[in-house]
């Protein structure tokens, strides 16, 4: 977006909580904001609301949006605030060494669930569409140019924008063999609907393969628009 | 003893009857009248029911807090009457509802018995405005002249509701003069009100005071004593392009939006009482180690825990003090009274964004929700400049290490500048580090900022001397304790010195040893049970005051009760 001018870099900001995901702060040379664990998506939702013509987006992590902040990502989508959440999606904590997370396979085996974890894992897209997110996705690591379209797509969607990045963690929990062939793309003219039923419908799905691509995609007044 | 008359009328009923309005309105026709005033609300923690009871004292003469003695009071239900009957003066009277007077056969004698409901339904009000009936009673019992009393019914009330309430207040008054009512004994001198005073409590008075230092955003989620900031900034916040406020979900989210909100360069401060704020602690140790501005205003109130939701305490000033885990420099300072709330809001922010350090405008429930007489004087404050950043041309690096700590600013959106923020321990340019003599390095720097700010202290009212100045037994207080300790000066039997703390953090040691030392009596008095602001004087001074009146039971000091206790010590 830089390189097309559609964006400056200093009205970039990035902010980030605490995991891997969040090294992501030191690695790019933008504005970046790295926040407490569990905390990246309300002081998102601060940043955009000091300054709404800077381009926020979030990189959180399985713990941060949906362990710790849980709270802050429901209230910022149902505020829809105009961010764009990037979910680094491994199934673990990483930088704690390797425990489930409410987004791993129930039977899960980790340092504090030895004989397997209890839970169904939480559908993030389910959750998030539920709260009122009006843009949502998903696509996988593996696939450079898909993920960097829709990254964009949601950078720059006027709302709260969802991005599920499938991200195996090669140190904890290697599952890159299993998605080379566990992801297809949606078809693309059933991509972005904005028919939240058939959205909900679809991320509900229990299909062969998981899709990928842009789930739900509508209009709404934004926080900032309303209370700034 | 006051030299001027001391008058103090109390308004009683249940939750839902209008007692705090009721009272604020009546500070606010005395206060046009030329009277100092002081109302305190006492209240449970319900919407209906229970016992609510507004007191105003108010004399020609300034008055630091309200007395329990009563020489009205107006008795919306019989439960005020039972409650209060035994604080009447020899000379007071009792306004009561005429369907309760079987239930106030004891008080016959005093009791001025009014059909406030039926004056009320008259008017075809709704039954919340019957106080305004009291107004009138009020007035004809005390002397107010009718046309007078109009007046200050119609300067008392807001436009839109003026004209019920005048209708509500002649009908008392019609209804006094109909029966003859007996006048109180004391008449009322009536005066003008030709200055800038108002009636403000703790809680507007701090908003007032961020908004002359130029407040952008507020932040906060509704707690008692502490919530009234929020709907007081709020409310000015619809007609002003440069202020906003957020109800966000939780404390948590407040206080990292408002970190948020500074980074990106606005002026930002959240609100909460000291329960939401001990949520806040993680985020409030961020803002330490992210040098972010930020003002929390952190109102007490009885804890552990849930408490006492709608007492007052005083228990919690080394917790604040202490607030956040780490080492980092914060600012704490505790107001006395509504005036200096508004001084304090103005200059905790300045200097938040002076130091880029986070600070605390420590409050009570007793300090937050009384209302007082006050004087706001916005070109007394002296504004402090932020370090802001020029491009000249090398990196812009967040936490530039300088000669006094102080990084120059930046924010996101400035050309050639990248603006790190971090919760990381990090290096100059905001990127993380581990490396031990960074670590060392980057704490010293923030440390630099307190020592400069220590070096500062002097320049700032960092407390404040009363009484007998020479005097060798020395009263020290903090917060709303003020109130009644000043109060309780009048009745003194020996000349005494009197100091209240205002900065707790830092702590001015050079100030509290040269005005401590030559005492042979030091008492402390606060609202806590381990004496606190011992702890923090033996800790930074090596002092040890003699005595202390400490009182923990969620009520404020009775500054009468107050007065006997100090004598008893320095007899």
């Amino acid at each position: 977006m830089v390189g097309e001018n559609s964006l400056k870099i200093e009205n970039l900001v990035a902010t980030a909580g605490i995991g891997c995901h969040g090294k992501i702060s030191d690695y790019l040379n933008v504005n970046t904001f790295n926040s407490l664990h569990g905390r990246a998506v309300a002081s998102a939702q601060g940043i955009k609301a000091g300054n709404p013509d800077l381009n926020v987006v979030v990189f959180t992590g399985d713990g941060d949006s949906f362990s710790e902040g849980l709270n802050h990502l429901l209230h910022a989508a149902q505020n829809n605030t105009d961010i764009a959440v990037f979910l680094h999606k491994n199934d673990v904590f990483g930088l704690t060494t390797g425990q489930a997370t409410p987004l791993s396979p129930k039977g899960f085996k980790g340092p504090t669930t030895p004989t397997g974890s209890i839970d169904e894992p939480m559908n993030p897209l389910e959750i998030v569409l539920a709260s009122g997110a009006t843009f949502v996705a998903r696509t996988y690591a593996g696939d450079m140019a898909e993920t960097t379209r829709i990254m964009k797509a949601a950078m720059t969607h006027k709302g709260f924008a969802f991005v599920e990045i499938i991200q195996p963690c090669i140190t904890y929990f290697d599952t890159r063999e299993h998605f080379k062939n566990a992801v297809e793309h949606m078809p693309a003219e059933t991509q972005a609907t904005n028919d939240l039923g058939a959205a909900l419908a679809k991320v509900r799905e229990q299909s062969e393969k998981i899709p990928l691509g842009i789930f739900y995609q509508t209009q709404k007044p934004t926080f900032e628009e309303q209370v700034v | 003893m006051n030299n001027e008359k001391f008058y103090t009328v109390g308004i009683g009923g249940a939750a839902g009857d209008g007692i705090r309005e009721a009272g604020l309105h009546l500070a606010m026709m005395l206060h046009q009248l030329g009277y100092y005033t002081f109302l305190s609300f006492d209240h449970p923690s319900l919407i209906r029911g229970g016992h609510n009871y507004s007191r105003i004292s108010f004399s020609k003469e300034k008055v630091w807090c309200d007395h329990t003695k009563l020489d009205v009071l107006i008795a919306v239900n019989s439960e005020t009457v039972k409650l209060h009957e035994k604080e009447l003066s020899d000379n007071g009277v009792i306004v009561v509802e005429e369907s309760y007077l079987d239930e106030t056969k004891e008080v016959a004698a005093k009791t001025i018995p009014v059909p406030f409901s039926v004056l009320t339904e008259e008017q075809k009000a709704v039954p919340i405005a019957r106080t305004s009936v009291a107004l009138g009673i009020f007035s004809f019992i005390t002397g107010i002249p009718f046309e007078k009393m109009r007046e200050l019914v119609q300067k008392s009330f807001e436009e839109s509701k003026v004209e019920m309430n005048l209708g509500l207040a002649e009908n008392g008054f019609r209804y006094a003069e109909e029966k003859a009512v007996a006048k109180w004994t004391e008449g009322l001198s009536l005066g003008e009100r030709n200055d800038a005073t108002e009636i403000v409590d703790g809680n507007e008075a701090v908003g007032k005071g961020l908004l002359a230092s130029k407040l952008n955003f507020f932040i906060a989620y509704p707690m008692t004593p502490a919530s009234s900031v929020l709907h007081f900034l709020a409310k000015e916040a619809v007609a002003r392009e440069d202020l906003k406020t957020i109800q966000p979900e939780d404390e948590i989210g407040a206080i990292n939006m408002a970190i948020g909100v500074a980074y990106s360069g606005k002026r930002t401060a959240i609100g909460t009482a000291t329960g939401g704020f001990a949520l806040m602690q993680e985020a409030f140790s961020f803002a330490g180690m992210s040098e972010t501005p930020l003002v929390a205003v952190v109102s007490q109130r009885p804890g552990p825990a849930t408490g006492v939701p709608t007492g007052t305490s005083q228990g919690d000033l080394k917790f604040l003090v202490n607030s956040g885990h780490g080492e980092f420099p914060r600012l704490v300072i505790a107001p006395g009274d509504a005036e200096e709330a508004y001084y304090t809001g103005a200059l905790a922010l300045d200097l938040s964004w002076k130091y880029q350090i986070p600070s605390i405008v420590l409050l009570d429930k007793q300090l937050s929700e009384s209302a007082q007489t006050v004087l706001f004087e916005p070109n007394k404050i002296a504004h402090e400049e932020a370090k802001s950043w020029n491009d000249d041309g090398k990196p812009y690096a967040r936490y530039r290490d300088t000669e006094d700590g102080v990084s120059p600013l930046a924010f996101p959106g400035t050309p050639n500048a990248v603006v790190k923020l971090t919760s990381y321990e990090h290096d100059e340019e905001g990127i993380s580090t581990e490396t031990p003599e960074l670590v060392t390095k980057m704490i010293d720097k923030r440390f630099k900022k307190r020592d400069i700010l220590m070096k500062e202290v002097s320049k700032y009212e960092t407390m404040k001397i009363y009484g007998d100045t020479s005097a060798d037994i020395l009263v020290i207080f903090w917060g709303s304790t003020k109130g009644a300790v000043l109060e309780a000066a009048k009745y003194l039997t020996k000349p005494v010195k009197l100091i209240q703390v205002l900065w707790m953090e830092p702590f001015d040691t050079a100030r509290i040893k040269n005005e401590l030392q030559s005492a042979r009596m030091i008492v402390d008095i606060e609202g806590n049970h381990d004496a606190q602001l011992v702890s923090l004087l033996r800790e930074k001074n090596n002092i040890s005051p003699t005595h202390t009146i400490l009182q923990y039971n969620s009520k404020p000091f009775d500054p009468v009760e107050l007065a006997a206790k100090i004598n008893a010590l320095i007899a």
